[in-house]
């Protein structure tokens, strides 16, 4: 029983990996934030399987939590901004998409290379996925650096925030409940400010390109 | 009857001067207000400082704790003979110098008159509490308390872009300095986390910390005293501030420094090596060198006058020096009274620099011109400033009877005792030293003679000076008090060493006051009759008895009565006043002996010149072979830096990413 949910964690932790080199990999905005909502999904899975084995009820309460927050409001409201600043189009990125793959496998290798010491002292039942889920943050934040423009920034970012919240379950059972509440909350409020920062680049440049950013140097 | 313990008597003297400030800003433009209330009541209170100061030196150290500062980090204060001492000196040097302040202070000048109120006594409050402190933090808080202050104090006038320059300057060095003193206490703690300065007494360091602590000392002291080549703010830091703030900084805020020089190799530090002494005996005569040369070619009264302190500076520093060489090789008597010719000339310093700083701020006022070039005759138009400051002058000459002389002579005598050394190489050389400290005393009279000369001498070289008045009564009781102070410390110099005995037995454990109370109060002589004496009011009866006979002879056998008459031309029909030797003319010799030491610009006006000009500028080797490369390289440093910003978001995460991955790495 417990090697086939064992065996279940690892299967949503490989179904994060995959969604995030799809994620590096894709050029439409749209198709960026149905694979954001369904990374959050694996998450809620993999957190639900590991509150059921363990008996951790509040582990229950930030899968929820994850499932209102990840998967229903922000790629929603991620929606609702695409629609009014009409960014449908295809994504730039500053790089060929090839190149990223192959430095995101290079990034794949050495975050299971570094994990291995601290999974060795971690005693949990997912503790084989941190090396996974190091790897998902490394490749979330790749995709930060390579993207031009804002939306796909920020879907990083929320990614990113996704690879950690795995991280701590599959490290230690999750953080404090007061820890989660606090991190869902500023998640909350840093799509807020970051979907009023998108207006105003927008108004400022007519456009969401981050380049034109580079204006805003001190000579 | 009450009986107010003198620690208590000093916090309140503290206390009562930031409330004289705090009521200073309530009453920010009403200048009548200020002037003529608040700065008499500041000096009042120093009289009453000097008067605790003077009841501590006599009493065992008093300790107290202030509630004030972090939680669970109170100000530890100790008020013990040293501390007493320097705080008599703030209490003696500050009452002349606030009374003269009352009378200065000008309508319409950059800082609103109660804002300078404020500082001026927060100033005064934080060099108090400086000498109090008995813990690093207090120690740090009242350090940093006085350089703001008078920052602030320094740009009064901040419209004037070399004033804001100048003020930058000072902020910098002593900031650098406050970073080596703070090191240097954390030195001192060895490692017990506990930073009271208690705690540092009962350490002992090995010889390598020791030493570590010791030079940290000596940089950051030294940058705020202005030791040779740390004193590059002090020229244009003193010359900027108005009149009384310069006689404050360079009579008393200089003092606090060679305080903390004492305070940490005779008190804090429990050892002291031979070379530590030697390293501050070149320093200190290079830094008098140095100072005195440069003060001979100046042309600005201020600016030669702030030389002139770095002279002294140096010289303080390198009786230190001396004390502790002997202090070394457990010379306790020759080491007490190496200590006891520092503290002497701490005091008589205090005094007569302040008086010649006040000096030429009347000159200032009077006229509007600093340029010595302008000047001249002012003794005929301003007879009680010319008058005092000629006893500032003499006293700066170290001319007998006046302060200069005693606490010179006792220096020269330390030198000379030197021989009995157990150090063949120290014996050799110190001795020889002893001349370089003559040749200064010398080129200090020189320049002097050359500051009274040009500004109060001869004929007045512009016109304007004719309409110079003289001192107003609160400006003439300041600087009657500091004149009375440098020809009292003169005649007495006995009963003085008697209080800096109590400094001295308090930190070597031996005093001169024995030896010297054993000669009686007429006759100073440190060791025996015998080998030097020296009694000034035998020798000032003497000269007050020649110049009575050769007045009355001169009456007797002239027609008695004075004659104004124009000074002789040579035959060379038409002279200007402007003929007359200038403040260049006669640092022309100087120039040119000390020329490697200086930096020359001239310009030299052709034969054919319609208009000829002859212009000199004298730089500082220093600042351009030392301050300005270090500036290049700290400026070509924020270049490089500068090229991590490029302005691209995603550079900018690539260096968080970098960093992560190097941390992961690191971690592994």
């Amino acid at each position: 029983m417990n090697a086939l949910i064992s065996q279940l964690v690892n299967l949503f932790a490989a179904v994060m990996l995959i969604l995030a080199f799809a994620m590096l990999s894709q050029r439409r905005v749209i198709t960026l934030i149905h694979l954001f909502a369904m990374q959050g999904l694996a998450v809620v899975g993999a957190t639900t399987v590991v509150a059921y084995v363990t008996h951790q009820h509040h582990l229950y309460y930030s899968a929820l939590l994850t499932l209102v927050l990840k998967v229903f409001l922000i790629p929603f409201l991620l929606h609702r901004v695409i629609d009014r600043l009409n960014v449908k189009w295809d994504i730039e990125t500053l790089f060929n998409i090839p190149t990223q793959m192959i430095v995101g496998i290079g990034l794949v290798i050495f975050a299971f290379n570094v994990s291995l010491p601290i999974a060795r002292f971690s005693e949990t039942i997912s503790r084989g996925t941190l090396g996974i889920a190091l790897a998902c943050l490394l490749l979330s934040f790749l995709m930060m650096i390579t993207r031009a423009k804002a939306v796909p920034q920020v879907v990083g970012f929320l990614a990113m925030e996704n690879a950690l919240f795995f991280a701590a379950t599959s490290a230690t059972y999750g953080m404090p409940m007061v820890v989660e509440l606090g991190i869902a909350l500023d998640v909350l409020v840093g799509i807020l400010i970051m979907g009023v920062f998108m207006f105003q680049i927008r108004e400022q440049f007519e456009s969401l390109d981050i380049r034109h950013l580079e204006k805003l140097k001190e000579d | 009857m009450l009986s107010l313990l003198p620690i208590d008597g000093v916090l309140a003297v503290i206390a009562a001067w930031l409330s004289i400030g705090i009521c200073g800003v309530f009453a920010l433009r009403r200048f009548a207000f200020v002037s003529r209330v608040l700065f008499p009541a500041g000096g009042l209170v120093c009289l009453a400082l000097a008067l605790f100061a003077l009841q501590a030196l006599f009493q065992s150290p008093q300790v107290a704790v202030l509630p004030l500062g972090l939680p669970g980090l109170p100000f530890h204060l100790r008020l013990d003979a040293l501390a007493a001492f320097f705080l008599l000196v703030i209490g003696g040097a500050g009452a002349g110098v606030s009374i003269f302040a009352a009378g200065y202070f000008r309508q319409g000048e950059g800082t609103p008159p109660g804002l300078l109120c404020l500082e001026y006594h927060v100033f005064l409050a934080s060099m108090a509490m400086v000498v109090l402190a008995d813990d690093a933090y207090a120690f740090m808080v009242a350090w940093e308390t006085m350089a703001l202050s008078s920052f602030f104090l320094v740009t009064a006038n901040h419209k004037v872009p070399e004033i804001r320059d100048a003020g930058f300057l000072y902020l910098l060095v002593a900031h650098v300095g406050a970073i080596a003193i703070l090191l240097c206490f954390g030195v001192l703690q060895a490692n017990t986390g506990d930073y009271t300065f208690a705690n540092m007494r009962a350490q002992s360091l090995t010889p390598f910390w020791a030493s570590a602590a010791f030079l940290l000392a000596l940089f950051g002291f030294g940058a705020k005293a202005g030791i040779f080549p740390l004193h590059v703010w002090l020229p244009e830091a003193h010359p900027a501030a108005p009149s009384p703030v310069s006689a404050l900084m360079s009579g008393v805020m200089l003092k606090t420094a060679v305080y903390g020089m004492v305070r940490v190799s005779f008190d804090l530090l429990h050892l002291q090596l031979w070379w530590w002494g030697a390293l501050l005996l070149a320093v200190g005569l290079a830094t008098a060198l140095f100072g005195v040369v440069f003060a001979t070619v100046q042309s600005d009264m201020k600016r030669l006058l702030a030389y002139s302190s770095i002279e002294n500076i140096g010289l303080l520093f390198a009786a230190i020096g001396l004390a502790v060489i002997f202090n070394a090789y457990g010379m306790r008597a020759l080491s007490a009274l190496a200590l006891t010719a520092c503290l002497f000339h701490v005091a008589s310093h205090a005094l007569f620099k302040s008086l010649l700083f006040v000096g030429t701020g009347m000159v200032l006022h009077a006229t509007g011109q600093r340029n010595l070039g302008r000047l001249g005759g002012l003794v005929r138009f301003m007879p009680w400033v010319a008058w005092l400051v000629l006893i500032g002058v003499l006293a700066s000459s170290g001319l007998p009877p006046l302060s200069g002389f005693a606490s010179e002579w006792l220096l020269l005598q330390t030198f000379l005792f030197t021989p009995g050394l157990p150090h063949p190489f120290l014996n050799m050389v110190i001795p020889v030293l002893a001349a370089a400290v003559a040749l200064i005393a010398a080129l200090a009279g020189y320049a002097m003679v050359k500051f009274f000369g040009v500004v109060f001498l001869g004929q007045p070289r512009e016109e304007t000076l004719r309409e110079a008045h003289d001192a107003g009564w609160l400006e003439r009781i300041g600087m009657l008090w500091l004149a009375a102070g440098c020809v009292v410390l003169g005649l007495l110099p006995t009963q003085f060493i008697v209080l800096i005995d109590r400094v001295t037995i308090d930190l070597l454990g031996w005093g001169l006051g024995r030896q010297v109370a054993q000669t009686g109060w007429l006759i100073l002589a440190p060791f025996s009759v015998e080998r030097a004496s020296f009694s000034p009011l035998l020798f000032f009866g003497g000269v007050l008895f020649c110049s009575v006979l050769a007045f009355l002879l001169v009456r007797a056998i002239y027609h008695g009565h004075m004659r104004r008459a124009p000074p002789w031309d040579c035959g060379f029909a038409w002279q200007t006043a402007r003929m007359q030797d200038t403040a260049e003319g006669f640092g022309q010799p100087i120039r040119q002996i000390f020329e490697p030491l200086l930096r020359l610009e001239r310009h030299l006006p052709t034969a054919a010149d319609r208009e000829p000009r002859y212009r000199v500028v004298v730089g500082d080797h220093s600042w351009f072979r030392l301050y300005l490369p270090i500036a290049h390289g700290v400026e070509f440093l924020a270049r490089q830096v500068g090229r991590l910003q490029r302005g691209r978001i995603s550079i900018y995460l690539l260096y968080s990413f970098l960093t992560l991955l190097f941390m992961l790495f690191l971690v592994r």
